[in-house]
């Protein structure tokens, strides 16, 4: 077995049988954890190759490079292993996280706001503790349902003037959309939004 | 406004231009269509009660009302991006396919390379290239936060940039937003004319050169080069076409941007340049209300 290099990125192997970097983590297992954490569907991640630069720093990739490949950056952080409880990137769950089903905390938009702002919150949650996805609807326009993507102005207010809109049902998920990472523990959401990216909103 | 002045032979109107100049810049946003469509962007906007404006020459450019675009919800979903208006245009211009590989030279701080990446679907390659770390980095935050998993980040001299890490020898586009003296961005930064001089201006000429004919090297036969600036000096923009048309395999072509401008100068400071750089377009900043900008078209031809 050989060691982490620091500076340069190792793509994933697929499985543990063709590991050859000591307690690195394998596509299978990455993709593994969105799915049973999160819900996230293995294909979510087709097309995307998953790279380790950095001890347990796991990043995604659509483009093309060999292994190793030496260079700053390769598409863009999505967790980080190498620790007991493996967390995402805030990035990353905000690019990926619509996806999620499971471990979603559903935030009221001054919640959202706080978590935005970085803020520690006590909120009630009766599902596991531990990294979860928050998240908030938005989007919702004046009449209270969403906006619809793709429609043109004329067709959305065609569809409101109608009574009976044929994409209603595909919206029916409404417009949740993840604000990024929180730590869930002992009746208090922790906000994991990186001090760069926290707003005052 | 004083470098200005020289500009009045080959300007337009050019009282309107120094007045434009005068006047600073309104707020815009690029939508990030990674994140999110234009509709869902805009419907987020409107729920916030933040005002805006739909730019007639591209559906994902926004005029914004308001002076912190980055405290907004469409702003931390990665949704939106302030971004000089004029700015949106190489990367239009460039026009890059989905699953294409293609090389932005001079990235840093990222707002082509990421629009670059998500008129390609986030699917292919950009390599986002700057020769200094400090910018990098907010490159690489830029790019993050929009999501844009399509890019590789590369810190070297883009004037002798090598492809070996890579494992491809060409690439299909690439584009030149190379460093210049900055005088369109007048407007966003009063002080950009402060260090002004005819010699920085010849000497930024030279490094232009190189970057430029670094790209088309670099860059497939029929594949195409996009050179663009952010100021009016020919010596950095026509002058630069010119000079790469004498010693590399390219021509320049149409630009396609409905967008008012005025077409490159042929002729300036007493040198006569190959006419075909009249295709370039030059942005002045009364014409559209914007900073001012150069783009030109290269198209890469057999040797």
């Amino acid at each position: 077995m050989t060691e982490n290099v620091g500076q340069r990125f190792d793509r994933l192997p697929a499985t543990p049988d063709e590991r050859t970097v000591e307690g690195r983590a394998t596509r299978a297992e990455v993709v593994g954890y969105f799915e049973e954490r999160f819900g996230i569907t293995p294909e979510t991640f087709d097309g995307y190759t998953f790279w380790e630069k950095g001890a347990g720093k796991i990043w995604v990739y659509a483009g093309e490079a060999p292994s190793p490949v030496e260079l700053e950056a390769l598409g863009m952080t999505c967790l980080r292993t190498r620790q007991e409880h493996w967390k995402p990137t805030t990035d990353a769950v905000q690019r990926f996280g619509r996806a999620a089903t499971r471990n979603v905390i559903d935030l009221s938009r001054e919640e959202a706001r706080r978590f935005a702002a970085g803020e520690d919150q006590e909120l009630d949650w009766d599902g596991d503790w531990g990294y979860l996805i928050a998240a908030h609807e938005i989007g919702v326009g004046p009449e209270g349902r969403p906006g619809r993507d793709g429609a043109s102005a004329e067709r959305r207010s065609a569809d409101r003037s109608s009574e009976q809109s044929p994409r209603e049902d595909a919206v029916e998920r409404g417009q949740r959309e993840p604000l990024g990472v929180g730590l869930y523990l002992h009746g208090e959401l922790r906000s994991m939004v990186p001090k760069g990216r926290q707003r005052d909103l | 406004m004083e470098p200005l002045e020289r500009y009045r032979p080959i300007v337009d109107d050019f009282e309107a231009f120094l007045e434009a100049c005068r006047r600073p810049l309104g707020i815009a946003v690029r939508v990030n269509t990674i994140e999110a469509s234009v509709e869902r962007a805009t419907a987020v906007l409107e729920e916030e009660g933040v005002a805006y404006e739909r730019v007639g020459w591209n559906p994902r450019v926004l005029r914004l009302d308001t002076d912190s675009p980055g405290a907004t919800w469409a702003s931390f979903h990665g949704f939106t991006h302030t971004q000089e208006e004029v700015s949106a245009v190489p990367p239009v211009v460039l026009d890059p396919r989905p699953g294409e590989r293609v090389w932005d030279a001079c990235a840093a701080p990222g707002g082509k390379a990421t629009q670059i990446a998500a008129l390609m679907d986030d699917r292919g390659t950009v390599v986002a290239n700057d020769n200094n770390l400090g910018r990098l980095s907010a490159l690489r935050f830029n790019a993050e936060r929009l999501g844009a998993t399509s890019l590789a980040v590369t810190n070297r001299d883009a004037r002798n940039y090598s492809l070996k890490p890579f494992g491809f020898d060409e690439f299909d586009r690439a584009l030149v937003d190379a460093p210049c003296s900055c005088e369109g961005t007048i407007r966003k930064n009063p002080d950009a004319l402060d260090d002004w001089s005819e010699g920085h201006v010849h000497s930024v000429a030279g490094i232009q050169k190189g970057i430029l004919r670094r790209a088309i090297q670099a860059t497939r036969e029929g594949g195409t080069v996009v050179y663009s600036t952010c100021t009016f000096a020919p010596e950095e923009n026509e002058a630069v076409v010119d000079h790469v048309l004498a010693e590399e395999d390219c021509r320049v072509v149409d630009v396609d941007v409905d967008l008012e401008h005025s077409p490159g100068v042929t002729e300036w400071d007493g040198e006569a340049y190959d006419p075909s750089v009249e295709k370039a377009i030059r942005i002045y900043p009364h014409q559209n209300d914007t900073g001012g900008f150069f783009v030109a078209k290269l198209e890469v031809t057999a040797p």
